[in-house]
């Protein structure tokens, strides 16, 4: 707590993004340790096409376009993106998705601070419903890639799909752990009999848990530095945890452990840093721990009950709705004032 | 011949009942998925909301207010069982691709709304017109949404011709973008809401631009109540 005079420590957008960045870069560095270094290319084709829209959809709407590309937003959004779809996926599909995030759920909704839906989850369920069988096809960990793709193979293979000669498809990539828990559950396999594959590691998925790691980290660093508060974080992954621990212990030949559900998948990144998105979440500290929970309830339901391995960008969407019902029913007491008459 | 030029204007672009009105949106988002889907419904209900502005405006004059909506509905109810049932018999193709949207024309409020808002009140011959030309207002804007859906979705246009004009017109399917990947979110419901936005967006960015060309000229509407 300052004392007196209360001198306020100014933080701009473009140093919240910053921070955010700053915070990713462990899980990144881990990314390329595991999988490859095709994020970066991919990191990069994001980046690129959002700075590029982003000045686009404000010079049309007749906007300075340096305070709009310096405050970061746009390089955030590509960067989740990013890390949510395959490293190795086209370039088109990165292109496609960002077009959707900056152009459509951000600028067609008004721009920063407008925006109702959060842009990367909007870019992100484009690609998952209109190109089902890119969006499959993840880098393999390393630990498990028959071949291993160098920076200028990663390059090739993005922009012309075209794989070094006697490469197949399926020496670089693999579905993630989410998405073969799915598949061999409809074989009627058991979760102790399916974990036992080499793409599972000890608690998540083989590489991919030391990434989610990473992503705890940052969001660690994040509330530190006050950048998110701990209220959606802990009600995500608290309420996804205890829905996957019940349905665990109900039935645990079919339902995975909840400590599987935390460490796979976009549920880490979901929690720190995509629902976290102060535009388009809620704003009161018990709005916060319902929006949290309502996304880790609905996560666990789309990938348990649902058509897709992972749900994560459809809760967010889906919660993202409900802000204004939340905010409004949650407003806290004005001092002085006793709360809503019972 | 004025009067008849204002209800042409009013049905095709002024009062257009997809992207000004926004009357009878259900049919219109569901069924836009390709060009030929939109243009059958759009001719189904076209020729509903002609004959059934004309049968009103006939009677109107022996239907009194109190029961007017009944008699208005049986009227069009008939005259879409007509319809539905031709579409069974000479193109059961598209009628079973539409499915349930033709019988559905019935409770397509955009009907009711011109029997009840123009043929209850004129004459017969300008009451047909005005069906007519709303009718053709909703099919522009069905093969516009329709057409812009199939070529982003599918990268085609015209696919499933051969639905209304038999195997033979197979050939007559144009491929736009060939060896297209396909942008499936564009044939899904979304594409549609996402489509009909952007023709509604587009249609008020070009009025709004005539009407700042036209802003020049002494215009009447510093007079309160004069504003359109």
């Amino acid at each position: 707590m300052l004392s007196s005079p209360y001198i306020n420590e100014k933080t701009s957008v473009f140093v919240i993004m910053l921070k955010v960045m700053l915070a990713l870069v462990p899980a990144i560095a881990a990314y390329v340790w595991y999988f490859g270094p095709a994020i970066l290319i991919s990191l990069t084709i994001a980046s690129v096409t959002a700075l590029v829209l982003e000045t686009i959809a404000v010079k049309l709407r007749g906007l300075p376009a340096r305070p709009f590309l310096m405050d970061g937003s746009a390089l955030v959004t590509a960067w989740l993106l990013a890390l949510s779809i395959p490293s190795i996926a086209p370039w088109w599909l990165i292109v496609v998705g960002t077009f959707f995030a900056i152009i459509v759920a951000k600028h067609l909704y008004g721009g920063l601070g407008n925006n109702l839906f959060n842009p990367a989850m909007v870019g992100y369920a484009v690609l998952i419903i209109s190109f089902p069988v890119q969006m499959t096809h993840w880098a393999a960990p390393y630990s498990l890639a028959g071949e291993h793709l160098g920076l200028a193979d990663a390059a090739q293979y993005i922009f012309s799909g075209l794989l070094p000669d006697g490469w197949k498809l399926d020496a670089i990539s693999t579905a993630t752990p989410l998405d073969t828990l799915r598949t061999q559950l409809q074989l009627h396999r058991s979760v102790a009999d399916i974990s036992q594959m080499p793409i599972f590691g000890s608690i998540g998925g083989q590489g991919s848990e030391i990434v989610v790691l990473m992503f705890l980290l940052g969001g660690i660093y994040l509330w530190l530095t006050r950048i998110i508060t701990w209220h959606i974080p802990l009600a995500f992954l608290g309420a996804l945890a205890l829905i996957a621990g019940i349905f665990h212990m109900v039935n645990p030949q079919h339902y995975a452990t909840p400590w599987f559900h935390i460490a796979s998948g976009g549920a880490m990144l979901g929690a720190f840093f995509i629902a976290t998105d102060p535009v388009s979440g809620a704003t009161t500290p018990k709005g916060k721990l319902i929006f949290g929970a309502g996304i880790g309830l609905l996560t666990y339901l789309i990938r348990a009950l649902g058509g897709y391995p992972d749900g994560v960008a459809f809760a967010v969407l889906l919660m993202n709705i409900t802000v204004p019902l939340i905010d409004a029913y949650t407003q806290p007491p004005v001092y002085g004032h006793k709360g809503i008459a019972k | 011949m004025s009067q008849y030029r204002e209800i042409i204007i009013n049905g095709l672009w002024k009062q257009n009942p997809g992207v000004v009105q926004l009357l009878g949106l259900c049919p219109l988002l569901a069924i836009s998925n390709n060009m030929v889907n939109a243009i059958g419904l759009g001719i189904a209900t076209t020729l509903v909301m002609a004959f059934s502005n004309g049968a009103v405006s006939a009677i109107r004059d022996w239907v009194t207010h109190e029961i007017r909506i009944p008699v208005f509905i049986l009227i069009i109810a008939a005259l879409v069982t007509v319809i539905d049932m031709a579409m069974n018999a000479f193109i059961h193709p598209l009628y079973l691709v539409l499915g349930i949207f033709v019988p559905l024309i019935v409770t397509n409020c955009i009907v009711l709304a011109r029997t009840e808002a123009f043929a209850a009140k004129n004459p017969i011959f300008p009451a047909m017109l005005d069906g007519f030309m709303m009718g053709m207002g909703v099919t522009l804007v069905l093969t516009l949404l329709g057409a812009l859906r199939e070529l982003i979705g599918k990268g085609t246009l015209l696919s499933g011709i051969d639905l209304a004009f038999g195997a033979t017109a197979k050939a007559w399917v144009i491929h736009v973008i060939p060896n297209y990947n396909g942008f499936l979110i564009a044939i899904l419901p979304p594409g549609a809401f996402f489509g009909l936005g952007l023709l509604i967006a587009l249609r008020n960015w070009w009025v709004q631009r005539s009407e700042r060309n036209t802003a020049h000229a002494p215009v009447m509407s510093a007079i309160p109540g004069m504003q359109s």
